[in-house]
């Protein structure tokens, strides 16, 4: 089991995908002329998909119960919008209450779909759809087709980023941000980009080597050392790479902290503990989970809530990041979702997927958005172009599983 | 004429991490019964799917020559086209179209495209006459019982005009009645139509009074084929498969048999889609520490819907009576609660409710236990991968790894796989449906022993079976059960087969 080739041959989709992000990014990065990659950009990238990513989150766990979708995240994140504008604009509540109701209006939208899922046993794609309408349409009443601002912590969230602790710090010599041509750059690395990735990566090293260590005292099996080294040591450049880079421009976008925060709760969860490993074990096969003893509507119910509270921290984000509650915001969200899980390699008959497929699947959605607009493609020549991506990416599934089982 | 109308030969195949077969060499007669036997991953159906094209050439080596002539099938229609069909262990029919249509499915009578109804009645009705099916032409699948599926599954693959018929462990789900009738008519289509058949089973009483030759394979080589034209000894059989003798079929044991530790009163059970009908009629039974009691019957006797209904009422609706479990009463009304009272149930149907087939092995062990490895609310996978490879290796789980696929095993692994699973749940009673289906006879006699070391435990544990050799063989007490009554018990070392059978009649016929 310690062979490379075994190892390989159980993450072929991961690497296959994280190659295809790879690709994208180097192509559009020649055929932007470098700008996609530019500091400023990569950082704009992440708040401009930052909804993506949240929704494919929740997405997955809808997918993986058994194929299932929630098509009403979009119109949700409108009522979650509405009800920012509503709270903060027009009842005057200070931001901070007004973005934990919005939250919560979020969850309750998805503890409301989950009853009917989960205990009535409408089918999710059913109860969704009218979800789509009814939130919608609630967006609409609540707005009555007027855009209202939105201030204060909704726009740190949104495009603030966290200030630098020491600036002009760094020593001059280690900026190459002249080298690069880069435009509007500040003087000076930012302090505590350098610092957040420096800390994060080093602790995330430790904690790989100290968990062999302790694995290994206590009897159990562990992976190779060149492997759990070049892992390290790979993850550790990674990491500082980018936060050079961001360190370049503005420094440590509150979003990212966000939505790092957010990957690894979730990862967490699907891999770690046993709600995760029932709602994989019912998308292979419902009634073998069954009659192992799982709760299979309630799992239905939690994930479909659970959809609700992050398409309400979504809501929060969107709303934030065009500083205003709008009645037209949030179409189509589903579906960049449903598509980046997809790329990620979710299976459509659930049971298969990760919640780094989704990411790395929301990433490709947004490099690709963020690259079309960039050479100008027209926005209807973009839409056909992603939707040949999803097609290709499952397509290439089915091909890599008709190889496997042919071994 | 031709002797062999197939031959394989040097046939090798191999899966990331396992050769399945190598160098297997495989012959023919043409006109004859020819079975296939050996233990549960020997590659038995490996093969067979090399024949028919599932694995399409170029994805072993080595060469098959069908009437002579080399084939290389690339899909299952090009071997359907030279003439050989299989009938695979799981049937693949659509339980909402009659039989008539499923017959014809894929291979439709039509005119320019248009479905010829009158043709394919007429031809339906003649197949179904030669394979002796009484129902109507236009009677869903789904109301059919396993026995009559089968059989549409044989007219199937003579309206395809095959010459060689493949069948993978045909009697596997079925009762004795069924069992004969199908073998009756395979001996009929292969005298009176000289259809060449090649049968796996694990049923070697049939296997001996079937076949002309059989072939047996071990750790994906062939190891001998015997002529059966003289009929061989079934241990002569088993000897090839194991590789050694195997004098007894069940291990010697003395039962140490405890207090009661768990009853069922008064237990009666309406159908879930009829609620008006009664499908068990106030049973009692109670069972006694390291005791092993065997519920024997006929299929639909109503042994399946017990258990299950016991199992936190997995099955039925209006149950009522009570169930008591040391000297207490419990309730047990979903099926979390029954697991967390101790009551485990490997179901029978393997394939749609034992396993997560896209799970790997050690994933499917500790799924109805997981938090036995669970610290905080954390899973341990180290932990996990330690439990895997522990009932690996005490079951002998022949597969590469503990991240093989469930769903990548034989059929006999995965029975054990799903045996493991329930026993990492470490229940204290224990009810096994069908629990040796389709398990070769060396690993049938391991998940005896292992049964009764259980019992050695102190479990209480029940066996529904449908083969009376083993009920009579293992059990220590057996009830016996007919149209979701209790209408006998006994205890074992005084019943006969013949006492089992002739209670099941006197009561059908009382009524
Ligand atoms: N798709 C696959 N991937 C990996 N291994 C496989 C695959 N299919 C079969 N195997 C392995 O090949 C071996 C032979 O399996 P096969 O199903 O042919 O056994 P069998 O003789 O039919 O057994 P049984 O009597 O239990 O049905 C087994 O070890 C099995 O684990
Ligand atoms: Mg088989």
């Amino acid at each position: 089991m310690n062979n490379i080739k075994d190892i390989v041959n159980r993450n072929i989709r991961q690497y296959g995908m994280l190659f295809a992000l790879v690709v994208i990014v180097i192509f559009f990065g020649v055929v932007t002329g470098g700008r996609l990659i530019w500091p400023r950009n990569v950082s704009m990238l992440v708040r401009q998909n930052a909804y993506v990513l949240i929704l494919a989150i929740g997405m997955m766990f809808c997918i993986l119960t058994g194929g299932n979708v929630d098509l009403s995240v979009g119109s949700l994140v409108a009522l979650v919008s509405a009800m920012s504008g509503l709270t903060s604009y027009n009842l005057g509540l200070p931001t901070g209450l007004a973005i934990l109701i919005s939250v919560l209006t979020g969850l309750l939208a998805g503890i409301w779909q989950g009853f009917w899922i989960a205990y009535v046993k409408v089918p999710p794609f059913i109860t969704t759809l009218a979800g789509m309408l009814i939130f919608r349409g609630i967006n609409n009443i609540i707005l009555d087709g007027k855009t209202l601002p939105l201030t204060g912590l909704y726009i740190t969230i949104g495009t603030g980023s966290v200030p630098d602790i020491a600036p002009q710090t760094v020593p001059d010599f280690l900026h190459i941000g002249d080298l690069l041509k880069l435009q509007n750059k500040p003087e000076y690395l930012n302090m505590t980009m350098l610092l957040v990735g420096l800390t994060l990566s080093t602790l995330y090293v430790l904690f790989i080597i100290l968990n062999r260590k302790s694995k290994k005292k206590r009897g159990y099996e562990v992976a190779p050392l060149w492997s759990v080294v070049t892992k390290a040591v790979s993850f550790f450049i990674v990491i500082n790479l980018f936060s050079y880079w961001l360190a370049m421009d503005e420094g440590l976008p509150i979003m990212l902290i966000l939505l790092v925060a957010l990957y690894a709760i979730y990862t967490f969860i699907a891999t770690k503990t046993i709600p995760g490993r029932h709602i994989y074990a019912m998308g292979g096969n419902l009634k073998a989970a069954e009659l192992s003893g799982i709760n299979t509507r309630r799992i239905m119910f939690l994930v479909y809530a659970n959809m609700g509270l992050l398409a309400g921290v979504a809501g929060v984000v969107t709303a934030g990041r065009s500083m205003a509650a709008s009645p037209n915001v949030g179409a189509n969200f589903e579906l960049d979702a449903i598509g980046a899980c997809f790329i990620g390699g979710a299976s459509a008959y659930g049971g298969i997927g990760t919640i780094w497929g989704a990411v790395v699947g929301a990433f490709i959605m947004g490099v690709m958005n963020n690259g079309m607009s960039m050479i100008g493609l027209d926005v209807f020549l973009q839409s056909v172009a992603k939707g040949l991506v999803v097609l290709l990416a499952v397509a290439f599934d089915m091909y890599s599983k008709s190889k496997s089982r042919l071994g | 004429m031709l002797e062999y109308i197939l031959e394989m030969i040097n046939i090798t195949k191999e899966f990331p991490g396992v050769t399945a077969l190598s160098n297997v060499n495989f012959k023919v007669k043409k006109g004859e019964i020819h079975a296939l036997v050996g233990e549960n991953g020997a590659g038995k159906s490996t093969l067979m799917s090399v024949l028919s094209g599932i694995y399409p050439y170029g994805s072993y080596t080595g060469s098959i020559l069908f009437k002579g002539k080399e084939c290389r099938f690339r899909h299952i229609r090009d071997s359907e086209e030279a003439g050989i069909a299989i009938i695979h262990q799981e049937l693949a029919l659509s339980p909402y179209m009659s039989i008539a249509e499923n017959i014809f499915l894929g291979n439709e009578r039509a005119k320019n495209g248009v479905i010829d109804w009158d043709e394919t009645n007429r031809e339906a009705i003649r197949l179904m006459k030669q394979v002796g099916l009484k129902d109507k032409h236009t009677t869903r699948i789904k109301d059919l019982g396993v026995g009559k599926q089968q059989l549409v599954e044989i007219a199937k693959a003579l309206a395809k005009n095959c010459e060689l018929l493949i069948l993978d462990e045909p009697t596997a789900a079925l009762n004795d009645d069924d069992s004969n009738h199908l073998l009756d008519l395979l001996k009929r289509l292969n005298q009176e139509h000289g259809l060449t058949c090649i049968m796996i089973s694990h049923k070697l009483h049939e296997v001996i009074s079937i076949a002309h030759s059989i072939t047996v394979l071990r750790d994906g080589k062939t190891i001998e084929t015997l002529d059966n034209t003289e009929p061989v000894s079934e241990n002569r059989i088993i000897r090839g498969m194991v590789g050694r003798e195997l004098t007894d079929r069940f291990p010697k044991h003395e039962p140490k048999i405890g207090g009661i530790g768990f009853e069922i009163k008064n237990w009666t059970v309406h159908d879930p889609l009829d609620e008006e009908r009664v499908v068990i009629h106030n049973v009692n039974m109670y069972f006694r520490k390291g005791e092993i009691v065997g519920l024997a019957g006929l299929m639909g006797a109503g042994r399946t819907e017990l258990a299950m209904s016991i199992f936190g009422r997995a099955y039925g609706k209006r149950i009522s009576g009570t169930l008591i479990k040391d000297g207490k009463e419990i309730t047990l009304n979903n099926i979390g609660q029954a697991i967390a009272n101790g009551i485990a149930y490997v179901t029978e149907d393997r394939k749609g409710a034992g396993l997560v087939h896209i799970m790997d092995i050690k994933k499917n062990i500790t799924l109805a236990n997981l938090k036995a490895i669970t610290r905080g609310s954390v899973i341990n996978e180290d932990e996990e991968i330690v439990v895997g490879k522990t009932y690996r290796e005490r079951f002998s789980i022949k597969s590469s790894g503990v991240f093989q696929k469930a769903g990548n095993l034989s059929g006999g692994n995965q029975q054990k796989v799903v045996l493991s699973k329930w026993i990492f749940a470490s229940p204290d009673v224990l009810i096994l449906d069908e629990p040796t289906r389709g398990i070769d006879v060396g690993a049938k006699y391991e998940i005896y022993k292992i049964i009764l070391e259980l019992a050695d435990a102190g479990k209480c544990i029940i066996m529904i079976s449908s083969e009376l050799p083993e009920i009579l063989g293992l059990t220590d007490r057996l009830y016996i059960m007919n149209e979701g009554r209790v209408v006998g018990e006994m205890e074992t070392s005084q019943a006969t087969q013949v006492d089992i059978m002739s209670t099941i009649i006197k009561s059908s016929g009382g009524r």
